[in-house]
């Protein structure tokens, strides 16, 4: 183009899965579709016109209903199958025809100009769930579109050069097909650490910089860029500068990961000989994929929700047993600790109460939820019990407040098992039962509730939330959220003297159980079971193996002296901070 | 133009997720059995409940009161059955 160097752009996204990769961009939606011809049709070929897009519509739906026979994933199937109803929906398809006729514009143009109008309504509805249907629109029109550009659509799925996707976002469809030995990285203006993208990228250690809004207006086709999926930083035209410091940032860190992951399929044992079990969480089935690779020693939260996410009824027993089944198998004889369904604040928006409720987080939600929903309930349970007959599993109640939501709970529990037993339906009752402690109040009542449970799992990211009343959510307020609050860390004593006092078991499995920094204090308190996202099981691991049990109890002793988290985390960075560096970015 | 009481009858959505895109899907598929036209009124807007997609525009949460009205007779019981269908939630 020109002998001007381009110069260096440093873009700043959501850092959604960590890693770095340096190569070249591709951008799905240019090759393909972006790109849109606009010209006047005249009057006699008005009607060919008309033929070429309902062509288009036609080979739209063959192509996916082949992507539907080649996909393995029945939730992406079902949004397919909607996909190609919508491709004859009058308000996309009529009306297209229509402004061909009348406008005599082509038919790429007119699409667009019927979509745009479209999407324009869909961006005023204020339910978070309905708006987001804007996005089926958004696909099936494309869909259309590539047809009509006539590209044989270069799709993601032939993608043979290794590259770093980039595009405005990707539908499940999409990620669907990408062969993801190709992909080195993603970009996308939208998305963010819970999109789909993300899920994927994290699962398949792939790095990830999502949210970056104007990243497809700024990269071209081909130009070399630098993800940085830890800290949020995408590099356009690096100079040769940045090239060496982000080569030997890559190295470091993937040298780092190559011996921690090998290392990590071994018990972690403080450097005085206790040991410490990591496990992972997970939210879907496949994702235990990571945590045999990360080394993880079981399951120590298996979110249920997302079969009851994003679908219009609730799962049949047999649809949940058989992917409990499948997560039980594969990880026998190690643990897998079910949490029961949890709908809540953030989740809320599909299936219960976000329509009345002006305070989700403190409403209907979660075991609150459950038992006021028996039929949903007693169905989750006698799939748990049914699938506990095939290997190690442990049943946890979220969001206990009161003793008598875990005395009801376990009620529950027990006429799902007679239900099983009358029916003559194997299953096994024999399993631990536990409750996450995130509400203060079983903080407070950790005691009491220690004789109805065989453990404690403490899910900090509520305990915090609400121990503090502080929505991390919030712009205004979300620097008060601090895992080392004093208040947190009484707390946690709290909980974990309780426990041992009843001889029961205490897990983490919030986010500060994956955070090194935190990891003596935590072992201080006497925590013995950490579980976390599986991609930081081996920095996990690795940090216990430099601890000793001993130290970490002089650590608690300083640390509840203070006032305030400032302090305790100048101590813990005075103490250990040069051990976490070097976990975490190696030297 | 006379609206006669039984070209419409109300019904409120009950289902958790709302006039969805599947929902939206079954209403249409009845519809398209109607001669004349067939609409889905929320709040004095008037969506085609032969198209998912001008539905899916109205945003009927769960709770939303909506009217579902025929403009010939003759289609009363693709009207009725629409009702139905919504009454019971989609039977989800």
């Amino acid at each position: 183009m020109t002998d001007i160097e381009k110069e260096e752009i440093i873009l700043r996204g959501i850092g959604a899965s960590p890693g770095i990769c340096i190569g070249k961009a591709y951008l799905v939606d240019r090759e393909g579709v972006n790109v849109i011809p606009q010209y006047l049709i005249s009057e006699d070929h008005v009607d060919a016109e008309k033929n070429r897009f309902r062509t288009a519509v036609e080979k739209a739906k063959e192509d996916l209903k082949a992507v539907i026979e080649e996909s393995s994933l029945q939730e992406n199937t079902t949004i397919l199958e909607t996909h190609i109803v919508m491709l004859k929906d009058k308000m996309v398809y009529d009306k297209t025809l229509d402004c061909i006729e009348k406008e005599h514009v082509n038919a790429e143009w007119a699409l667009k100009k019927v979509i745009t109008a479209l999407l324009a309504n869909f961006k005023r509805i204020s339910d978070f769930y309905l708006r987001e249907r804007g996005e089926d629109v958004t696909h099936v029109s494309n869909r259309i579109l590539r047809n009509l550009v006539g590209v044989e659509y270069n799709h993601i799925r032939s993608i043979n050069k290794r590259v770093i996707l980039v595009a405005e976002d990707l539908s499940p469809a999409e990620t669907s097909q990408i062969n993801l030995e190709k992909i080195m990285g993603f970009i996308t203006d939208g998305g963010g650490m819970t999109s789909h993208t993300a899920i994927i990228a994290r699962n398949f250690q792939i790095p990830a910089v999502l949210g970056l809004d104007n990243s497809t207006s700024v990269i071209n086709n081909d130009d070399l860029i630098v993800v940085d999926g830890t800290t949020g930083e995408l590099i356009i035209h690096p100079s040769e500068e940045t090239l060496v410091r982000f080569v030997q940032r890559s190295l470091r860190y993937d040298a780092q990961r190559a011996a921690m992951a090998k290392s990590s399929q071994f018990p972690a044992n403080t450097l005085d000989g206790v040991h410490i079990q990591v496990l992972g969480n997970i939210e879907f089935p496949e994702e235990v994929v990571a945590v045999k690779d990360n080394g993880g020693d079981g399951i120590g939260l298996y979110r249920s929700e997302f079969q009851y996410l994003k679908r219009s009824s609730f799962p049949d027993e047999d649809e949940l047993f058989d992917k409990y089944r499948d997560v039980v198998e594969v990880m026998n004889p190690a643990p897998v600790t079910i949490r029961t369904l949890d709908i809540n604040g953030d989740k809320a928006i599909v299936q219960t109460t976000h329509s009345s409720e002006k305070n989700p987080a403190l409403g209907l939600r979660a075991i609150r939820y459950c038992l006021q929903k028996p039929d949903v309930f007693k169905t989750q349970l006698r799939a748990i019990l049914r699938a506990a007959a095939f290997g190690n599993v442990r049943i946890m109640f979220p969001m206990i407040s009161g003793v008598e939501e875990i005395i009801q709970a376990r009620h529950a529990l027990d006429q799902a098992a007679e239900s099983l037993d009358k029916e003559d339906i194997p299953f096994n009752r024999d399993i631990d039962v536990g409750m996450m402690i995130e509400v203060p109040s079983a903080a407070m009542m950790a005691d009491i509730m220690a004789k109805h449970v065989d453990f404690f799992s403490i899910g900090t990211n509520d305990l915090i939330q609400y121990s503090l009343a502080i929505d991390r959510g919030s712009r205004h307020v979300n620097y008060l959220y601090q895992p080392l609050h004093p208040a947190i860390l009484r707390l946690i004593r709290q909980i974990s003297d309780a426990a041992e006092n009843q001889g029961i078991r205490i897990s983490m499995c919030g986010e500060m159980a994956g955070e090194p920094t935190y990891t003596p204090l935590l072992l201080g308190f006497g925590i013995r079971e950490l579980s976390m996202n599986p991609l930081a099981v081996p920095v996990i691991k690795s940090m216990i193996r430099s601890v000793n049990i001993k130290e970490t109890h002089e650590l608690v002793r300083q640390a509840m002296k203070f006032g305030t988290a400032a302090e305790v985390a100048a101590l813990l960075k005075d103490t250990y901070g040069n051990i976490v560096t070097d976990k975490l970015y190696g030297r | 133009m006379s609206v006669s009481k039984d070209l419409s009858k109300e019904a409120v959505i009950v289902n958790d997720l709302g006039l969805h895109a599947r929902s939206a899907a079954r209403i249409a598929a009845l519809a398209r059995n109607a001669k004349a036209d067939v609409w889905l009124i929320r709040d004095g807007e008037k969506a085609d409940a032969k198209s998912i997609i001008d539905m899916l525009t109205l945003a009927c949460g769960k709770g939303t009161t909506v009217t579902i009205k025929i403009d010939s007779g003759s289609d009363a019981e693709v009207l009725h059955n629409i009702a139905d269908l919504v009454k019971c939630g989609f039977g989800e």
